[in-house]
């Protein structure tokens, strides 16, 4: 489904990304975890071209993000994004939100576009504040109607950019709760995230970072389980965020 | 200084005899007349150059924000152009030069040069406020926008101007009341207006202080109006919570 | 379109520009030192907390802002010869008429740099003893000048820019020595385009440099 090849980028000088191969299948979750800086939120934001990648490809679904002729707008409508700071367009309603890439984007109606939304908005639990502005949510609801816009463009992947990392502690619940039943539906799954016991539970794979490179690439059992065949830097990691 | 004489606006033009009801019939004009008229002029030099310099401005002030590097550095160079000559020189050039250069514009009124002048000169400051506002959303509001598919087009169409121009309100109306303050110079070009009126006709009637008077006074009366449009402007577009606007 | 700018020779500018150049120079100069202290006097009056300075200073402020500066100047040059009592020539009266005018713009900006600097200043000033009078004078408004510089030069260099508009009252600034040139000359299209350069070159080297000193002071602090 998405399979990432010899991905290189510098800001400048500074590479960021370092030679990053992996591929992603349907209906895999994969978590991406790793320190600060280790260039893992890039590295989500290159798969659907929102950064510009300096060396090798990226495919998905088959159509290179490289590749000059690509129509960018239709791949990205193709792949849901959720970001750290939710991003819902403050100026719009709930369902406006939920409407405006649907109508403008996959062309449908108004009356179409309006019916997926609220059917999703259902699915995440909030459908009495469909008229609502996002300042009038809280954190953890903003997430959830940030998930249900990414969904109602029917997606055939998810990424997932650290977001729990900007909610109050009492609210990470309700999001992971709405990202685990859609990883128990089937979705294909790309999460940045510090959360460990999510990736513990739902994930299939963990691939590590560290200073724009992918350490290690393996499914969750043995990521956790062997930790002594782990490298020394992922043992590190694990033995510091596993303390809590 | 001889005491007030408000009844000058009664008078004629022409024979500065003092008409019945203040207001001249016919061919024959009072200078209350004249001072309406002025007024007038005035409105609608700064109404078209305010829309001329709200297109101009938006469009340069979005070009700056774009990511193809040279657009944005012609929109700058742009920008740099017309804040740094004086609008009287400006007008100087419009009204002068520019008919030499494009012997099509001989043809216009000599009010739309003016209209050129202030418009330019005013897109200017409106581009600078413009890309203030624009680059001060968050980068992740583009990248909503773009993974969903918009184009970048689209993106700033339904999701960064939307929330720019709700945030640029109160320096464009500041720029509109600039607008208003700044059209006096199209004295300079004999266009009739209101400094127009207050110089040929305290000269021809020697009651200045009245004259100036009541023009300031105009002045003073639209700058309100075009502040308390602004207000009902903003009050209107309001998002509840956003900006600083009541849930 | 024929463009002759051949008449334009050293003699003429020393002649018709130079006089008119140093007017410009000399009067933004007054009315940037005059209009700052006046400014920061009129912004001081508006946080001062006391009713009868705060109004005052207020519709002062108010009221200049919303005439055009065309108007204030034919207004001092009607008014001031009678103030003092004698007749005074336009070049003069501008004087009076910017130092008061860009006043009210200064008083603004110096209002939000002595904003700008942190309560606790004032307080620790006060605290060690200060009055009021020496807490603004050695605590505040230095740092309150730092932080507005490049916007009161910002202003200066539109302050030069309003200078033109002595054109009105017939003052020979820089501006009305190209307008005489140009009709002495017959050739007015040379001479505006002429002036335009002029006023750009010098308009846009001294908010580059303005630019420039931006990113410095932002470093030292």
């Amino acid at each position: 489904m998405i399979q990432i090849q010899n991905v290189s980028k510098w800001y400048g000088s500074f590479q960021v990304l370092t030679d990053c191969t992996t591929a992603i299948q349907k209906g895999e979750v994969v978590v991406v975890c790793g320190p600060s800086g280790s260039g893992k939120s890039t590295l989500i934001k290159t798969v659907n071209a929102l950064e510009p990648i300096d060396n090798g490809d990226i495919l998905v679904d088959g159509t290179s993000v490289v590749h000059p002729k690509t129509d960018l707008p239709k791949l990205r409508s193709k792949v849901g994004m959720v970001f750290q700071h939710f991003e819902l367009f403050p100026h719009l309603t709930v369902t406006e939100n939920l409407t405006l890439a649907q109508i403008k984007v996959l062309q449908r109606n108004q009356e179409e576009a309006k019916n997926r939304g609220l059917k999703i908005l259902e699915r995440v639990g909030l459908s009495a504040h469909k008229d609502k502005f996002p300042s009038q949510l809280s954190g953890g609801q903003q997430q959830r109607v940030a998930i249900a816009r990414a969904l109602s463009m029917d997606p055939i992947v998810m990424l997932f950019d650290e977001p729990t990392s900007a909610l109050d502690p009492e609210m990470v619940g309700e999001v992971l709760d709405v990202m685990v039943q859609l990883a128990n539906e089937g979705m294909t799954m790309i999460c940045v995230t510090h959360e460990m016991g999510f990736a513990k539970r739902v994930s299939d794979r963990v691939i590590f970072m560290d200073q724009g490179r992918i350490v290690e690439d393996c499914q969750k059992d043995v990521f956790f389980g062997d930790s002594d065949s782990r490298t020394p830097r992922a043992q590190d990691f694990l033995r510091k965020i596993l303390q809590h | 200084m001889s005491a007030w004489d408000w009844q000058v606006f009664c008078k004629d033009t022409i024979d500065q005899a003092i008409v019945a009801s203040c207001f001249g019939s016919g061919n024959d004009q009072s200078y209350l007349d004249w001072l309406l008229s002025a007024w007038g002029w005035t409105l609608k030099v700064s109404a078209l150059a305010l829309v001329l310099a709200l297109m101009v401005g938006i469009c340069v002030g979005v070009i700056r924000t774009l990511p193809h590097r040279t657009l944005a550095l012609a929109g700058d160079a742009w920008t740099e152009l017309f804040r740094n000559i004086p609008v009287l020189v400006q007008v100087f050039l419009w009204y002068f030069v520019v008919p030499e250069l494009l012997p099509a514009m001989k043809r216009l009124p000599s009010y739309f040069l003016v209209v050129c002048a202030l418009g330019f000169y005013t897109s200017a400051r409106i581009s600078e406020q413009v890309r203030a506002g624009i680059q001060s959303i968050p980068k992740g509001q583009l990248y909503a926008g773009l993974a969903m598919g918009l184009t970048l087009a689209q993106t700033y169409r339904y999701v960064l101007l939307p929330v720019a121009l709700r945030m640029v309100i109160p320096p464009l109306t500041s720029e509109a009341m600039s607008i208003v303050k700044n059209s006096a110079v199209a004295f300079a070009v004999s266009i009739a207006e209101l400094v127009m009126f207050a110089r040929q006709a305290s000269e021809e009637t020697s009651r200045d202080i009245e004259i100036y008077l009541a023009v300031t006074m105009l002045y003073f009366v639209s700058s309100l109006g075009v502040f308390a449009l602004a207000r009902l402007i903003e009050i209107k577009v309001k998002v509840p919570g956003f900006l600083g606007a009541k849930q | 379109m024929n463009l002759d700018f051949s008449f334009i020779t050293g003699d003429l500018l020393v002649n018709y520009i130079w006089g008119g150049l140093k007017y410009s120079v000399l009067l933004t100069l007054v009315a940037m030192a005059g209009g700052i202290v006046l400014g920061t006097l009129l912004a001081m009056m508006r946080l001062s907390g006391i009713r009868a300075l705060e109004w005052p200073a207020s519709l002062y402020v108010n009221t200049i802002r919303s005439i055009p500066l065309v108007m204030v100047i034919l207004w001092f040059f009607l008014l001031v010869p009678f103030i003092i009592g004698r007749p005074i020539g336009a070049e003069n009266s501008a004087y009076f008429t910017f130092i008061i005018f860009e006043a009210a713009y200064f008083a603004e900006i110096m209002r939000a740099g002595i904003q700008s600097v942190p309560k606790g200043q004032t307080y620790a000033g006060y605290a060690i003893g200060l009055t009021y009078g020496q807490t603004m004078q050695f605590i505040v408004l230095p740092q309150a000048f730092r932080n507005m510089l490049p916007v009161l030069l910002t202003q200066t260099i539109i302050l030069f820019q309003d200078t033109s508009l002595v054109y009105a009252i017939g003052a020979y600034d820089l501006l009305k020595g190209f307008e005489v040139v140009g009709k002495n000359f017959n050739r007015p299209v040379e001479t505006y385009l002429v002036a335009t350069v002029v006023y750009f070159v010098i308009c846009f080297s001294l908010s580059m440099l303005v630019r420039r000193l931006q990113k410095k002071i932002t470093i030292i602090r």
